[in-house]
């Protein structure tokens, strides 16, 4: 007996260090990163970072900043944002009150998900590219919205998915029972999974806005502001990759500033977010 | 046990006379015919051959043991099944005459005749308000002070007006369970159906809130025609005007209150109210 409880507090004891430690790896990681990032960074992170264009030489060393980059990264996010929701919703909405529950329809639809979720950004980048050859469309605004869209959209299909999948039947019956049709339904449910929608953008901007081989070559890259849909546009992560390339030291320690804009631009996404919807959300059963 | 059922249903040859006629209680007029009703989920045959009238302006209290299929057959009426393709539906309906199961029957416009009021109570995720409103409104009452004068009437039909007028606007989830239900009956009444479904209505609920529903049925039921299945007997017994008595998806006994609980005709029904197997 006595023996069995040692075994049992020596196994919990394990499992517990265990857990610990992969938490502190996990937590040490991040650390690692975000103090990197903020150590090399906050000296070059000034005002002028945040709101002037990129100067003549300013990939050498002179003054400037990534006013472009930002705008060019919201533009492309707010785009694709757009484009995936008003897709995603009704597909999930779709395979999930339209159809019957094993659906052929429905289940060939979440393999392609979860296929697509898996397929790197390159692809969707090299896709997009000769999309927009055959297309005749330059590297641009739209050749950068239209294949972030179709970046983001499996992951934000997946965890829409998911989300709706978990609601109980019991709402969309005592919508039914009323006599609702199921797009009245529909448009209940979705104020009920507000919450699982915005985590699911959340997802989704954190994908879209940080990833580079998407836009590289279907948004181009300018110094200056996009005014239309068909002019080249900036982004964050490819600002970042050039000032990376550069040998020049001040240009380097740069795109760590840039990557903290990065990073406060996608906390300030998710904070407010987090807001609307705890806001709109105040009903959720 | 199972023997012995199967041994008393060979014996009182259930599917005789109960299954070939139709059931009826006596005393009161029928708004409400079931023919030859069976139902299938994928090749389960659930409910079988169901024959049964039910009085109107009255409470039906569906009983019997789990898995009899009570609310298979309270969501036959509503046409809850319409949902899952996998059920498969024969016979009729009748309510006022007319199959809600014909070819041209709207499920929109016989939904609307049936609030039904689940076991859990599921308000929707919007103010107390808007969740009587609901129903009113896609309906198409849009005008505000109809809505308001509807919204007041059933709430203070469910006794919930008076704990509620300061707060409609907030969400229905800061309410009570039992004050949930009361405001799911709301919901479903301001629809104006002609039956009121029930389906194990007040299993969630206190006692106190329980005996609160149990009141608002027997109010109920000077206009409209209550279709409940309970789990509890007593409860039956102290709401009921009729009892129908199911086992293995058939009908066993169906007669008033008084008679079935003091003179069961069959041996399952008396059996089941020895509380032999439940």
């Amino acid at each position: 007996m006595d023996r069995n409880m040692t075994l049992k507090k020596l196994e919990e004891g394990l499992f517990k260090i265990l857990m610990v430690v992969s938490a502190l790896i996990i937590m040490g990681v991040l650390i690692y990163i975000v103090g990197t990032i903020i150590y090399k960074g906050l000296p070059s992170l000034n005002w002028d970072m945040l709101s002037k264009l990129p100067g003549g030489g300013f990939y050498l060393g002179k003054e400037g900043g990534v006013a472009n980059a930002i705008v060019g990264s919201l533009y492309i996010v707010a785009g694709s944002l757009l484009i995936s929701i008003l897709l995603s919703l009704p597909v999930v909405m779709y395979i999930n009150f339209y159809l019957r529950k094993n659906s052929l329809f429905a289940n060939i639809t979440r393999f392609s998900f979860d296929i697509l979720f898996g397929v790197p950004s390159i692809v969707y980048g090299a896709f997009g590219f000769a999309l927009m050859v055959y297309l005749g469309i330059r590297a641009s605004l739209l050749g950068g919205i239209i294949t972030v869209a179709m970046l983001i959209m499996p992951i934000m299909m997946r965890s829409l998915d998911e989300v709706t999948r978990l609601l109980s039947r019991d709402l969309p019956d005592a919508l039914l029972s009323l006599g609702a049709t199921r797009y009245e339904m529909t448009r209940v449910i979705i104020r009920q999974l507000m919450p699982g929608i915005v985590t699911s953008v959340l997802l989704a901007i954190g994908r879209g806005i940080g990833d580079a081989a998407t836009v590289l070559f279907t948004a181009g890259y300018t110094d200056n502001i996009p005014h239309a849909l068909n002019q080249p546009v900036a982004t964050l992560p490819l600002a970042i990759f050039f000032q990376l390339g550069s040998p020049v030291e001040e240009v380097q320690n740069r795109a760590y500033a840039s990557a903290i804009i990065l990073t406060v631009i996608i906390l300030i996404l998710s904070f407010s977010a987090r807001y609307f919807s705890s806001r709109y959300s105040k009903h959720k059963i | 046990m199972k023997e012995i059922f199967l041994e008393s249903m060979q014996e009182k040859s259930i599917s005789g006379h109960i299954q070939d006629n139709p059931v009826e209680p006596s005393g009161s007029g029928h708004s409400m015919r079931v023919e030859n009703l069976n139902v299938f989920i994928n090749d389960n045959h659930i409910l079988k051959d169901i024959n049964l009238d039910i009085p109107e302006k009255s409470i039906t209290c569906i009983i019997g043991p789990s898995g009899c299929g009570k609310s298979t057959f309270l969501k036959s009426i509503n046409r809850m099944h319409d949902e899952t393709p996998e059920v498969k539906i024969n016979g009729s309906i009748l309510v006022d005459g007319r199959d809600i199961y014909g070819p041209r029957v709207n499920v929109i416009d016989t939904r609307k005749k049936m609030g039904l009021l689940a076991q859990r109570p599921c308000p929707l995720p919007m103010s107390i308000f808007d969740n009587v409103a609901y129903g009113p409104r896609i309906h198409g009452l849009k005008k505000r002070k109809a809505l308001n004068q509807t919204v007041i009437q059933y709430l203070q039909y469910v006794g919930l007006w008076a704990e509620v007028r300061g707060r409609v606007r907030t969400p229905a989830t800061r309410l009570s369970i039992g004050q949930q239900q009361r405001l799911c009956l709301a919901r479903g009444l301001a629809i104006e159906p002609a039956y009121i479904l029930g389906d194990e209505a007040t299993s969630a609920l206190d006692p106190i809130s329980t005996r609160k529903i149990e009141e608002l049925f027997i109010k109920l039921k000077e206009k409209y025609t209550l279709i409940l299945v309970t789990h509890t007997l007593r409860q039956a017994k102290r709401i009921a005007d009729y009892i129908v008595f199911m086992y293995l998806g058939k009908v066993i006994e169906a007669a008033p209150t008084d008679e079935f609980f003091n003179n069961p005709k069959k041996q399952l029904t008396r059996e089941y109210l020895s509380g032999s197997f439940s």
